[in-house]
């Protein structure tokens, strides 16, 4: 295992720190925060840096293998950036009915990839998402959030291809 | 001045102001310009026509006209929806480019702009939202204020009766009076199992302990439901002036909501609600000058389904990882850090402010002996109206899916409505008329569940669904305890090898002795109910199973490895829909004749199939 | 217990009265009616997570989870209905369709709780067999291995490194199918916090935990005969040993022990127990040195190196409370290949010294670089009293019907105090001993320490040597350690002298001893069994005091010196630093 995972320099690791020292900050070290820390950090970098964890073990003490246990538990959080483009297909059952299996295929088809991973050239992520509540205009996908509505097999190349 | 006396001057005030949303016939020149707000207008860009609105009302320099977002009207499948009060025109499918027309041709020159009106399911053109079939049927009580009102002003909530069910608690009623208000009138959990609410309150208030506490469960993980949501969304303050009551009733000053990140709009406007509430003194130390305290915080879920399970979710606010506790203890006795805790969800919530204003026996004159008042629904699937209606117990599917629904699309057949989520069961043609209530859905071999409601037409098959629900649960089964770890994920195992072709009659009888020893055996919820989707297809569908593993077919093609599709010569008009929408370029034909499917091109994906307008493939 | 607060109810057509807030389980168990468990662990693990104890209650829909429901007034509760059985035995058909079924070749072949119930409930295939999950054998650190293709996910090891150990190396992670059993990162335990105790592997019921094995390498050594291989045996060993071969919890087999290893083919036959006497002398020196000059106090013992080890992650502030005494077995290594190995003209680099021991930890301590002398280490190989048993049974050994043999001279001899080392305040009692005569010069009146004797978790005493009063702590279990830093930490500690032992109940209860069902460990008192036959081995002895041991007078007076002096530091202490508690 490599002992950094921002291959930069420490002042990065540095920066990092400062600020996660400002997120935790503002919450009391009660365990019961564990969860919502996680939540803000996952949305300011986009996933749990290691740092992250072992600094938050720290303040709330709890074990390392505890924290990860959590991260690994709930979807939302996870341990590797995300792609530049990072494109979700609603698996909900509304969506699902209306065809969106078949953009899920499509799309791991064009990017060679799994649900759950990214390109190589850290450009694209795809994962499952369970009803982002647009069954109105289902089925969608999102890019970066943005909700693509009534799609098609079409409609997600021409969206792929523009983004390439 | 105290917080009472400023709350009963506002609604006076503010009820005034705001009569142009209710009355149509209110002589005034002010316009409100209603613009919803909710996820599903969102994503078709409503902030933007609110923005372009107020741009344009800007520079028009125009007086006595307010843009107001709101929460969700309901009707989804015409979103974005702008309604303009108080004549009370009814705009469908806006986009951001039509707002200087409206503004131009309705607000300035009083002409309606016909050609934004909405399309009933007839065909005719609908001035206004009430003249809308979608809405005829309907009753509103949990959704009362949703596209009313703006959710992030708290008076206008109060303008509508907002705080006035606290005030009569906290000033006249004991907390056994208010138990007994929510017992006599029925209420039953609107989260999916249905236990009596009044009951689940007396409960907790009999428990003794110093610390209790309130939580309100707002993990709304069904995929494909979207009522709680659109409630915190719309009128978050109904859900938290009756967080607010229960704790008076069952002894707790402390309360919980917790909300799926994944909902981020309706986190929001929740902790604007909190805010200002506290503000006005309607959370925290001695509301109204009574020795009752109380206060709620926000906790976010992040991605479990299992969440919803109510041990799971006290897990989750805990900070732990949400493995279901095993039951008993029920939360009345030990909940959260193993203190009494009341747990009801949004749904349930939004209807006690109602009860205890308009009382227990106006709200048990709705819906059926056993189920009373309304049940919210999130219609969706292959049904014209996908959206959100409220309707009340008894309504049969049939009306919500043809009268309110508008039937199904594309001129296809109805083939089975899902309710209950992955936890619920399918139901065909043969029980359309069964009445909505917690038994007969049960009967039928379905759940209410939280109340999505999905429609599929005759193009679905029923193994690859139940597959579908199946790979749900795998994904989301927390792992604890053995049947919904190993034996849910062997059913979908069984399901991929009959989907995939590769299924024998002992692979089904697998399934089922799976499906019936799984509900015995696991520790929550989400593992008992996980078999309900292949169990209900079973009772129903049972001959597709024995299709796919017997003559190795998959009629409706969804089971790519079992799909025949070709183009049948009879039906075939030509018209070229197919040719168009083929992603492969594997269709061939000249306009005006037959045409065909090189098999060695096709990737099998259906397209063709659901665009062909003849219904001439399959 | 009174008639109120008790509980009438019908288990399998038997009338059962047991006090309210007993579980269907241990009431059952009460009438001798066997309920199958599997991820119940008594006290530590009470979660109902593997649905093997589901029992049906008349007049209740769904099964009960016997394991955590309490028994109420009347109820009727049928354990072995053909429903029950039918969906047990899926249960586990399912539990068997994700386990590497490769029973034959398994370390915990015919010890496995998971093979048992297989067998009680008749199962001759797996219906519902599917893919299974697929992992690496974590085999890095030098005492434990994990194969997690053989775990069941019962969390009894979670449970027990969370709630009794207070570490939290490992956590359930991932969730569904995928869910397992890991550390952080999925690293290995010998980068992250664990402190090697070796506690979870006591709580596994299969095969997915067990100590990294040193069987082959000490065959090796043997059948080398260029190699002296001396062997020594803990304390705690001798009181254990036998439960291995289904003798009765609790007996004393030294002697057998001895032969056994002797038919091995060992050059030697040591007792560790000479070891800790020399423990007692230098710790005791130590004590008095410190107490007198109030230096660092409170000191506390070293001898368990999954205590030192977690000191070293967990409060590295506080290492200069620790006494610099190497543990008994290193010292005793040491002197083997220093002093005994001179006197023999055995050359030390030919010497191979191997410690039976009751603890996997200390295959971790071995290893350290602050275990060496002349760039030897003082032991070479650690094997626990589990893998002793293995090689007597390769050796094809008849256990039971040995005749008993002495420990070889002149190294043999051994005190009481020293036997009673294995027990929690086992060590504190043996320096009381010494300390006291060695301060007052006066012989003990009472020589047994009844108030550090016994199976709670935290023990407090103030003893009187002469005219000063002395505080001691007694702690065992590194959840109980980790209460006694705190109050060092935060100024609170009043006491001069601490006991310190990683494992609930001290050495007799650690990681490497024989692996007691949970059943057992639910019905028996494993701890009060071991720990009897530790102090009947003190009663009985001759030479009660470590000081009085004639060998170690020899010695000192031969080879070492004063007892803390020059000598004896350089080979018989150390020291410990800092260690990161995560290396990932």
């Amino acid at each position: 295992m490599e002992k950094s995972e921002n291959k930069n320099c420490a002042c990065i690791d540095k920066k990092l720190e400062k600020e996660l020292k400002e997120i935790l900050e503002k919450y009391t070290n009660s365990k019961d925060n564990l969860i919502t820390i996680l939540n803000e950090v996952q949305m300011k970098y986009g996933y749990i840096p290691k740092i992250a964890q072992s600094k938050i073990s720290e303040y709330l003490d709890i074990p390392m293998a505890e924290i990860y246990g959590v991260i690994t538990f709930y979807s939302r959080f996870t341990l590797k950036p995300k792609g530049k483009y990072a494109i979700s297909v609603c698996l909900g059952t509304a969506c699902f009915v209306k065809g969106s299996e078949k953009i899920m295929e499509r799309l791991k088809q064009r990017l060679n990839i799994e649900e759950g991973e990214t390109t190589p050239d850290g450009k694209f992520s795809i994962d499952a998402t369970r009803c982002v509540g647009a069954c109105g205009i289902a089925p969608v996908f999102t890019v970066n959030g943005e909700v693509y509505g009534k799609a098609t097999v079409k409609k997600l190349d021409e969206v792929l291809d523009s983004l390439q | 001045m105290d917080t009472l006396e400023k709350i009963r001057k506002i609604r006076e005030s503010k009820r005034k102001e705001l009569d142009i949303r209710v009355n149509s016939t209110v002589g005034t020149k002010e316009k409100h310009i209603l613009v919803c707000h909710g996820t599903g207008c969102t994503s078709s860009k409503s902030p933007k026509i609110i923005e372009n609105f107020r741009k344009i009302i800007k520079e028009k320099k125009l007086e006595n006209v307010r843009v107001i977002q709101t929460g969700c009207f309901g009707l989804c499948a015409k979103g974005p929806i702008v309604i303009i009060r108080p004549e009370d025109t009814f705009y469908a499918m806006v986009t951001p480019d039509d707002c200087e027309e409206i503004i131009q041709s309705h607000i300035i020159e009083g002409k309606v702009v016909d050609r934004l009106l909405c399309k009933d399911i007839d065909g005719s053109k609908v001035q206004k939202l009430d003249d809308l079939n979608f809405y005829k049927k309907q009753k509103r009580i949990a959704l009362k204020n949703c596209g009313k009102i703006d959710p992030e002003e708290i008076e206008e909530y109060i303008a509508f009766d907002g705080y006035k069910a606290l005030e009569k608690v906290l000033l006249e009623m004991t907390p056994d009076e208010v138990i007994e208000e929510v017992e006599k009138s029925g209420l039953r959990g609107r989260g999916g199992a249905g236990f009596p609410t009044g009951k689940k309150w007396r409960l907790t208030k009999n428990v003794e302990g110093k610390q209790k506490y309130v939580v309100c469960n707002a993990d709304e993980g069904d995929p494909g439901a979207f009522m709680d949501r659109s409630i915190l969304e719309g009128d978050p303050h109904s859900v938290l002036e009756s967080m607010i009551i229960a704790g008076f009733a069952i002894g707790a000053d402390q309360g919980y909501i917790y909300v799926r990140a994944e909902y981020p709009i309706a986190v929001q406007r929740f902790s604007v609600a909190i805010k200002q509430a506290r503000e006005y003194g309607l959370l925290g130390k001695n509301i109204f000058g009574t020795n009752f305290s109380f206060d709620v915080e926000v906790r976010l879920g992040a991605g479990a389904f299992v969440c919803g399970e109510e041990t799971a979710l006290l897990e989750s606010i805990e900070g732990k990882r949400g493995q279901p506790r095993v039951k008993p203890p029920y939360p009345a006795n030990s909940g959260l850090w193993g203190k009494p805790t009341l747990i009801n969800n949004v749904e349930t919530y939004a209807n006690i402010t109602r009860i205890i204003l308009n009382g227990a026996e106006w709200y048990s004159s709705i819906g059926t002996e056993g189920s009373k008042g309304t049940k919210v629904f999130a219609l969706g699937g292959n049904v014209v109206n996908v959206g959100l209606v409220e309707v009340p117990m008894g309504t049969t599917l049939r009306e919500i899916i043809y009268d309110i629904g508008g039937g199904i699309p594309n001129g296809r057949d109805f083939k089975a409505a899902q309710t209950g989520g992955p936890s619920g069961g399918c139901i065909p043609k043969e029980h359309l008329d069964t009445p909505i209530d917690y038994e007969s859905l049960k009967q039928i071999g379905s759940m209410m569940g939280s109340g999505g409601l999905i429609v599929m037409d005759d193009t679905k098959c029923m193994v690859n669904l139940a597959k579908f629900y199946l790979s749900f649960t795998v994904d989301e089964s927390c792992g604890k305890c053995t049947p919904c770890r190993i034996g849910t994920k062997r059913m979908l195992e069984l399901l991929e090898k009959i989907t995939k072709g590769d299924g024998t009659i002992e692979d089904v009888e697998k399934l089922e002795e799976l499906a019936n020893s799984i509900p015995k055996t696991a520790v929550c919820g989400l593992g008992q109910s996980a078999p309900n989707p292949v169990l209900s297809t079973f009772r129903y569908f049972r001959e597709e199973y024995l299709e796919h593993v017997n003559e190795k077919v998959c009629k409706t093609g969804e089971c790519k490895a079992l799909a025949k599709i070709q183009i049948h010569e009879d039906k075939c008009k030509g018209c070229g829909m197919c040719k168009r929408n083929c992603p492969v370029e594997a269709i061939s034909g000249e306009p005006g004749k037959v045409h065909h499917i090189d098999e060695a091109k096709c990737i099998k994906c259906g397209t063709c199939i659901s665009v062909c307008p003849f219904h001439a493939i399959g | 217990m009174s008639k109120e607060s008790m509980v009438n109810l019908i288990i399998d057509n038997k009338n059962v009265s047991v006090p309210e807030g007993t579980t269907i389980l241990e009431a059952a168990r009460k009438v001798n009616i066997d309920i199958p468990t599997l991820c119940f662990l008594k006290d530590i693990n009470e979660v109902g997570d593997c649905r093997m104890c589901i029992t049906e209650v008349e007049g209740r829909r769904g099964f009960a989870t016997s394991c955590i429901q309490k028994v109420e007034e009347g109820m009727v509760v049928h354990t072995n209905s053909p429903a029950v059985v039918e969906a047990r035995r899926t249960i586990l058909d399912l539990i068997l369709s994700n386990h590497h079924r490769d029973c034959l070749t398994c370390v915990r072949n015919g010890n496995c709780e998971l093979q048992a119930l297989a067998e009680k409930l008749n199962m001759t295939d797996v219906r519902y067999d599917g893919t299974k999950n697929e992992y690496e054998v974590d085999d890095k650190s030098p005492s434990i291995v994990r194969d997690f293709n053989k775990c069941v996910l019962c969390r009894r090891c979670v449970a027990t490194c969370k709630k009794v150990q207070n570490i939290g190396a490992i956590s359930s992670t991932g969730r569904g199918f995928s869910s397992c059993i890991s550390t952080v990162g999925n690293n290995s335990l010998d980068d992250v916090n664990c402190t090697f105790c070796g506690q979870c592997i006591e709580s596994c019921p299969t095969g997915a935990l067990h100590e990294k094995y040193s069987i082959n390498e000490v065959w090796e050594k043997l059948k080398d005969e260029n190699t002296y291989v001396v062997v020594q045996t803990a304390p705690a060993v001798r009181v254990a040993l036998g439960e291995e071969f289904g003798m009765q919890i609790g007996t004393n087999v030294t002697g057998k022990m001895v032969t056994a290893l002797k038919n091995l083919g060992f050059d030697k036959v040591f007792d560790t127990n000479t070891g800790a006497d020399f423990t007692i002398m230098e710790e005791g020196t130590e004590f008095v040195k410190r107490f007198k000059e109030k230096d660092n106090l409170p000191m506390i013992t070293s001898c368990s190196p999954g205590w030192v080890k977690y000191i070293e992650m967990n409060y590295p502030e506080n290492l200069p409370h620790l006494s610099s005494c190497k543990s008994p077995h290193e010292m005793f290594g040491a002197i083997i290949k220093t002093y005994y190995a001179a006197k023999n003209k055995i050359n030390p680099e030919k010497i191979y010294v191997v410690s039976v021991m009751p603890c996997i930890a200390k295959k971790f301590e071995r290893q350290r670089e602050e275990m060496k002398e002349n760039g030897l280490y003082d032991v070479d190989a650690v094997i626990t009293t589990r893998e002793l048993a293995k090689m007597i049974k390769q050796a094809n050994i008849d256990f039971i019907n040995l005749e008993d043999s002495m420990f070889d001279d002149p190294m043999g001899e051994a005190t009481g105090a020293g036997a009673i080392f294995g027990v929690t305040g086992g060590v504190m009692e043996a320096a009381l001993r010494s300390v006291s005569e060695l301060v007052t010069g006066k012989e003990l009146e009472k020589i047994n320490f009844e108030e550090v004797r016994g199976q709670k978790g935290i023990k407090r005493a103030t003893v009187k040597i002469g005219k000063e009063e002395i505080k001691v702590v007694v702690a065992n279990g590194l959840g109980n350690a980790k209460i006694i830093m705190e109050e060092i930490k935060q100024g609170k500690a009043d006491y001069q002298f601490v006991e310190i032992m990683a494992c609930p109940g001290g050495c007799i209860m650690g990681g490497g001893q024989p692996i007691k069902s949970s059943k057992i460990r639910a019905t028996v008192n494993v701890q009060k069994k071991r720990a009897d036959a530790m102090y009947t081995i003190d009663e009985k002895s001759k030479i009660r005091k470590s000081h009085e041991n004639p060998v170690l007078q020899k010695i000192y007076k031969e080879y070492l010196g004063e007892p803390g002096g020059h000598l004896a530091h350089e080979i018989l202490h150390t020291h410990y630093e800092a260690k990161p508690k995560y290396r990932i």
